[in-house]
């Protein structure tokens, strides 16, 4: 029954850290492994105008939301400007206005975004249908080069994408007949004003058409402008398709500034207005770029994130946080394997102190200082003191013999003897002290066993508390914690035999003397 | 080494993970283990269950009484000093007699009374107590052991550690000390373990150093086959401690002193698993043995009954 509970316990503590752990991986894209790097864009729109000493207001289209990419921040750069932000649906604009502006005028907005890994991108349910455009009362020059051209694809195309995309391909031919070539005459290929041709003759066939204004992220982009592309919508869904070509699609990377025809820049009282754009990106730590993301999406998962501790709280806790896994060793040394060791925490007390010192050094600088102070203690007993005088003394000691190292060391031009904190001195005294203790009541022998069985699984400790990956993983996944619980449950349940079990009570594994006898008698009789 | 651990289960050989989790947690509840850790206590609860244990001479709780020791043995020669709460066998201290202000230990060594002062002072101290506690000295009755211990005995007294579990004496065994162990009867220092027959008291054969020996290591005399006196009186002398320490898996320490017949030194709430060794079986098949015989209303004789059917 007992047992049954612990089962059950440790099933519910594995599957809470483990599942949480695999959220958190598959949601927030937290890297398992320590180190890996992605990228943050910065996206910035440069308006620049005259002004002419008059109010002036400026009203900048800014990029609506969308599923690709999660806006991590914004800034809007603009001196001596007042700054008002509208919404409109999932329009966004900034009006900045200044009761006199002269001469040339620079203003900014800036916007670090992350890209959500394209399996995460969760298209945003589309609004309403929208309602197909009233066919145009194109002029008579215009309409039967229109008619005929509609006529033409429709025959050879079976649905809108299929022909729209017929019907791009024929206005972008050079060689096509001149009626369908008037039809565009004098429009720049690939502007905003050739999209809208685009759009006017699409209408004809009453096709529902909108223009998108994009920047594809690249880094190192100056002085770009938006991309105008097309986007048909065919009774279900929207379906971007190059204006060029009459390929169906999206720009790699494509970040949607403006959706319809409305002007991205409009300034009220000023003159040669335009805006430039500019790329550049950065590497971040995955595991910042995962957090700062989760927290623009508003996640739960990372509410209790380590991230949002100050940075040297931080610092502490990556330690602090691998204890518990130190801990883990020790009663996985003792519980499964019965290495004996003074006290139960006293390795993972020493492994802490190696932490400060390095691991060869560390053990050096424990084997010389224990062995001295021990020697010293014993010629401490003879001098009869009270306890805990005596172990003032021996931590007297054990300071001055570090202190004696580090001059040494830096004598030497060596560096590591100041990598001494405060923590390694108290717990050295402990060890001399119980070692001396063990050492009188239980022979050399006892003592050196447990000395150096803490030594080793301080030395296991230290190994895997100092491991970066699992430091990597206990920090940013501290569910993990749980399944570090449900492993100590584990062993604490454990009553099987201990390693060096076998091996003491290995004599009792062959039938004893006196069995031995009664078989004989047995098949004698 | 799978097929190691499978033979020492069939053999019913119960490891330290399971006497832990099994047993001492099952059967020894915390608050009881104040009843066998305070040596004072145990002694008076033992008296008053009217169970024969040595003399307590004189209790020391503070340096200042340490240094007048000596008037709580005017016309005393020798005598055991030991610390309240120790463990393991751990600060006992000897004496065999005294002369010229000197004190001779077993084995011959003199010490004067200020190393005496300093030894009860370390135990006040806490140096030998459980976790380093501040603790009491006590100052008792040396056995004077049996003459029939005295060709299995090296310095020290030989003393029968029966383990009683649920008021059963479930398992014993001879502790005798050796060169190694400096006169105490403490495996883990080196005292060699002889297995005793419930049912008859005669001893069969040895542990010493977790290997099974047939004679003892400094005196090459066969340890299987000695009749240990007393037997039945033993037996149910364990039985009944039980019923002043409920612990369910106990283990109660016992000499036989030369003049006054049993006397129980101790009792420990762990004792340790070398019994096993010792007898040259597991313990496992007893213990449910004893799980299948006993009742709740079981006395301490009906138990040493339930105890002489163990094999």
């Amino acid at each position: 029954m007992r047992n049954l509970h612990v089962y059950l316990l440790i099933l519910l503590l594995l599957i809470s850290g483990l599942g949480l752990m695999y959220l958190k991986v598959t949601r927030l894209g937290l890297p398992l492994q320590p180190g890996k790097e992605s990228y943050i864009w910065t996206v910035e729109a440069e308006v620049e105008f005259d002004g002419r000493s008059r109010s002036t207001s400026i009203q900048l289209q800014l990029p609506a939301e969308q599923p690709e990419f999660v806006k991590l921040d914004e800034y809007f750069i603009a001196r001596n400007y007042g700054l008002n932000i509208e919404t409109q649906g999932r329009k966004r604009s900034a009006e900045w206005s200044i009761r006199r502006a002269r001469g040339p005028q620079r203003l900014y907005y800036q916007a670090d975004l992350v890209e959500v890994p394209a399996a995460d991108v969760v298209p945003i349910a589309d609004e309403r249908t929208p309602r197909p455009p009233e066919k145009p009362e194109y002029p008579d020059a215009l309409a039967l080069a229109v008619e005929g051209l509609l006529n033409e694809v429709r025959s050879e195309s079976s649905d809108i994408f299929t022909f729209v995309s017929q019907l791009l391909v024929r206005l972008n031919n050079l060689t096509s007949g001149s009626e369908i070539q008037s039809i565009t005459k004098g429009i720049v290929p690939g502007t905003d004003a050739w999209v809208e041709r685009i759009r006017y003759v699409l209408a004809g066939a009453q096709i529902t058409t909108r223009m998108l204004q994009g920047l594809s992220l690249e880094d190192g982009k100056v002085n770009e402008s938006l991309v105008p592309w097309l986007e048909v919508h065919n009774g279900t869904r929207w379906e971007g398709f190059n204006p060029l070509t009459g390929d169906k699609g999206y720009p790699a990377n494509f970040l949607r500034w403006s959706v319809g025809s409305d002007p991205i820049l409009s300034v009220k009282n000023g003159k040669n207005e335009q805006v430039n754009f500019a790329v550049t990106r950065r590497p971040q730590a995955l595991t910042v770029i995962a957090h700062d993301r989760a927290e623009a999406m508003r996640s739960p998962l990372v509410a209790w994130s380590l991230f949002k501790l100050p940075i040297n709280t931080q610092y502490l806790y990556r330690i602090l946080i691998m204890v518990p896994l130190g801990a883990l060793v020790v009663v996985f040394m003792r519980i499964i394997i019965g290495i004996p060791t003074f006290g139960t925490f006293m390795p993972v007390l020493i492994a802490l102190a190696f932490r400060e010192t390095e691991l060869l050094w560390g053990i050096s600088l424990f084997l010389f200082i224990v062995g001295t102070g021990l020697l010293f203690r014993f010629y401490l007993n003879n001098l009869r003191l009270l306890l805990v005088p005596r172990l003032a003394a021996v931590l007297t000691l054990v300071v001055m013999l570090m202190l004696g190292i580090s001059l040494l060391s830096n004598e030497l031009g060596l560096v590591q003897g100041f990598s001494i904190a405060l923590f390694p001195i108290v717990i050295m005294t402990m060890v001399i002290e119980r070692m001396s203790i063990s050492w009188d009541e239980s022979g050399a022998l006892e003592a050196f066993k447990n000395g150096f069985g803490s030594l080793a699984v301080a030395v296991l400790g230290f190994l895997l508390m100092n491991y970066d990956q699992a430091q990597h993983l206990m920090f940013v996944f501290p569910e993990l914690l749980l399944v570090v619980l449900a492993l100590c449950l584990l062993l604490g349940s454990y009553t099987g035999y201990r390693l060096n079990e076998l091996f003491r009570f290995r004599d009792l594994a062959t039938a004893s003397v006196e069995d031995k006898e009664k078989e004989n008698a047995g098949t004698g009789a | 080494m799978l097929g190691l651990a499978r033979k020492l289960r069939k053999a019913g050989v119960v490891g330290l993970n399971a006497r832990n989790r099994g047993y001492i947690m099952h059967y020894n509840p915390r608050a009881l283990y104040e009843l066998v850790d305070d040596k004072v206590l145990t002694k008076r609860l033992a008296m008053q269950a009217q169970i024969a244990v040595p003399r307590l001479y004189g209790l020391i709780g503070t340096v200042h009484d340490a240094k007048f020791f000596q008037n709580m043995l005017t016309g005393i020669n020798d005598f055991v000093i030991k610390p309240a709460h120790g463990s393991g066998g751990n600060g006992i201290l000897v004496i065999a007699r005294r002369k010229n202000d000197l004190f001779y230990k077993p084995d011959g060594v003199a010490i004067d009374a200020g190393e005496v002062r300093h030894h009860i002072v370390n135990i006040l101290g806490g140096m030998y107590s459980l976790g380093g506690l501040p603790d009491q000295a006590i100052i008792e009755y040396r056995v004077h052991f049996d003459p029939i211990f005295n060709t299995l005995s090296y310095n020290g007294v030989p003393d029968i550690r029966m383990l009683v579990y649920r008021g059963v004496p479930t398992m014993a065994m001879l502790r005798l000390p050796t060169r190694q162990s400096d006169g105490r009867a403490n495996l883990h220092q080196g005292a060699v373990g002889v297995g005793i027959n419930l049912n008859t008291g005669q001893t069969t054969l040895g542990v010493y150093r977790n290997r099974r020996i047939f004679e003892h290591p400094d005196f090459d005399t066969r340890l299987s086959g000695w009749q240990i006196p007393g037997w039945e009186e033993l037996l149910l002398l364990s039985a009944r401690c039980y019923e002043f320490a409920p612990l369910g898996y106990l283990g109660v320490d016992l000499v036989l002193d030369a003049r006054l017949g049993p006397l129980m030194l101790e009792l420990n709430a762990r004792p340790g698993l070398n019994i096993q060794i010792a007898n040259g079986r597991g313990l496992a098949h007893r213990l449910r043995a004893v799980d299948a015989a006993i009742t709740d209303t079981a006395d301490a004789v009906q138990r040493v009954a339930i105890s002489k059917t163990l094999t």
